[in-house]
């Protein structure tokens, strides 16, 4: 059965279906020449995964600047949690219509002008202004390569993208600090192996006072969050640009964090201790 | 002179057999008198269909070159390290297999073709400049007390200096040039080498210039090996050697299953672990099975013109040196 992403490809800056290289609308599974499901896939088997999932692993904490080996050690070893994810994004309905369609969050079907428009507070402006001040794009992130499943490796690949979105949900600024909670926070929700290797790994590597920070508030304020809210995957971010984050937050079930770490302006900027 | 000859006699002769729409720049200029009748008819055979083979996979002969010359562009920065790992360091030991086979002595001209990062060359400048030494040395030991003729003739040959072994390093690849260049730096090695981009297929050197032709690792990668064996007859002086050290089939059973599980399975995932290459290592691993076995090899090399043609298998069959003179 195939289904074709409409509603997403008559966005105003249109939507560019081959160039992404992994997953776009189509869903049905064709076996290319070599096995691949799709572009950027490189069929392994399990002993091929183990090894990889051992150096990835390494070569990552040799050189915690290797974000494809990051990555890749993600993809050798969440087949389990992706299977959950994926679950869990059927269930919900506006998971499933992502599913379905299979959106990409890329530059180039951003409408940059139409988002710095928005006003304060609201969840393109904000996300945008994370992405000027800590500059970043989501462009850089590495393709799915290692996922035998055409679907489980998109859920991967918005697992991949969602990650900066998260940042600005949790307003968390990409440091160490904000890095490790937000991987706790990713561990608690989506159990990926990678994460809660990241989650344990992460505070080895910060001072005595910021680590004092995550274990008194940062830290349970995330895993209490990534419990009992709502999966973020499921989240159709495209369509709530204009929506207030406060909003959002309320409807995700996520609290307002509570230590301040943005240095300038934020709506929910707090200078001290939420009990 | 004689090249050029023998190409406009080439020409001519493949303009006036059949209608040939796309031959390649490269191609006509090839020449060699025994086999340029056969490459011409190989041609004027449609040759806009003809394909040729890039690891597993088929490929038109144009893209080879091409898709070769991307997998060593991305592959330059890790490929000592790579090469280190995948063998666990015994691919030093191969190439110092080569040079004892070849035994250079001193003043020799070498041309590494596909030289890339000058392995060879480096080993055969120290080669040459150690065994220089070793004959000064007995020079010294076997006069007794000299006579001043004596002193004066050594102090006249002192001034020369080193004879002059010189190597050159070919590679169609400039990252890989590159890389060797900045390797040669840090050695400290100045003199006695120089870095040539060239095609393997088509070299800029005139006739008869080297005494010895080396191509490690790199004839499975070209397009087409008789073209290389052509050019090696041709750039070589007479009772000059050929050497080719290359990866080979492995005749015993058990040690070819635990090879094939290592290269497949292993192999990649390093690629992709340490240089973050998982496709130009798969290649690696597929172009090598689909090089001829050491006797097929052997008979291009004979083919080609080379006398008393014979092959060494190092390390079971893994890989295996090939050497043949021209007379």
């Amino acid at each position: 059965m195939m289904l074709r992403a409409f509603s997403f490809i008559k966005t105003p800056r249109g939507f560019y279906r081959r160039s992404y290289g992994v997953i776009t609308g189509h869903q049905h599974t064709s076996l290319n020449q070599d096995g691949s499901l799709y572009p950027s896939h490189i069929p392994t088997n399990s002993v091929q995964k183990a090894l990889l999932a051992v150096g990835s692993g390494v070569a990552a904490l040799l050189n915690p600047y290797r974000h494809d080996m990051v990555a890749v050690l993600g993809e050798a070893t969440g087949h389990m949690a992706l299977i959950r994810l994926r679950d869990r994004m059927r269930n919900d309905p506006e998971g499933y219509t992502i599913l379905t369609e299979r959106p990409r969050i890329r530059l180039s079907t951003l409408d940059l002008t139409r988002m710095c428009a928005l006003p304060e507070g609201t969840l393109g402006r904000e996300y945008l202004r994370f992405l000027e001040k800590n500059k970043v794009t989501p462009d850089t992130r590495a393709d799915v390569k290692f996922v035998d499943d055409q679907e489980l490796a998109y859920v991967m690949q918005r697992y991949r993208e969602v990650h900066d979105l998260l940042h600005t949900l949790l307003g968390m600024p990409t440091n160490m600090l904000g890095e490790v909670a937000v991987k706790w926070f990713e561990a608690a929700q989506t159990g990926l192996p990678m994460c809660v290797l990241g989650a344990t790994l992460g505070p080895l590597r910060l001072s005595v006072s910021r680590l004092q920070m995550l274990v008194q508030s940062l830290g349970p304020w995330a895993l209490r969050n990534g419990r009992h809210g709502r999966c973020v995957l499921s989240i159709f971010y495209e369509h709530r640009w204009e929506q207030n984050l406060d909003d959002l937050r309320k409807e995700l079930n996520i609290e307002s964090p509570p230590l301040h770490l943005f240095p300038s302006k934020n709506t929910s900027s707090n200078s001290f201790i939420k009990q | 002179m004689a090249a050029s000859i023998r190409t406009l006699a080439l020409r001519t002769f493949c303009d006036s057999t059949r209608n040939i729409q796309h031959v390649s720049r490269s191609r006509v200029k090839h020449s060699c008198c025994p086999a340029w009748v056969t490459v011409c008819r190989g041609y004027s055979d449609g040759t806009e269909g003809k394909s040729t083979h890039f690891g597993f996979e088929t490929v038109p002969e144009e893209e080879k070159a091409e898709r070769v010359y991307k997998v060593f562009e991305s592959v330059a920065g890790k490929y000592d390290v790579m090469n280190d790992a995948m063998s666990l360091g015994i691919h030093r030991l191969w190439k110092d297999s080569l040079l004892h086979v070849m035994n250079p002595q001193p003043g020799l001209r070498l041309l590494d073709t596909a030289g890339g990062t000058g392995d060879i060359s480096f080993r055969f400048l120290e080669y040459t400049r150690s065994m220089h030494e070793r004959q000064q040395r007995q020079k010294a030991r076997s006069s007794q007390t000299p006579s001043w003729r004596d002193l004066a003739d050594h102090y006249a040959t002192n001034q020369t200096g080193l004879p002059p072994s010189r190597a050159v390093v070919c590679d169609i690849n400039k990252e890989m040039l590159k890389v060797g260049k900045q390797r040669a730096e840090k050695a400290g090695i100045s003199t006695g080498l120089s870095w040539v981009v060239g095609d393997a297929e088509e070299l800029p050197f005139d006739d008869d210039q080297f005494d010895i032709y080396t191509i490690a690792f790199g004839i499975r990668n070209v397009t087409h090996i008789e073209q290389v064996l052509q050019e090696a007859v041709r750039v070589l002086k007479p009772g000059g050697r050929f050497l080719c050290l290359e990866f080979s089939k492995v005749s015993n059973p058990v040690l070819a299953r635990l090879y094939d599980a290592y290269s497949f399975q292993m192999i990649p995932v390093l690629g992709e672990v340490i240089a973050g290459d998982w496709k130009s290592y798969q290649y690696l691993v597929e172009s090598i099975r689909k090089f001829p076995d050491q006797e097929t090899f052997k008979e291009m090399i004979e083919d080609a013109g080379f006398f008393c043609v014979q092959y060494f298998n190092l390390t079971g069959g893994i890989v295996s040196i090939h050497s043949g003179f021209k007379l």
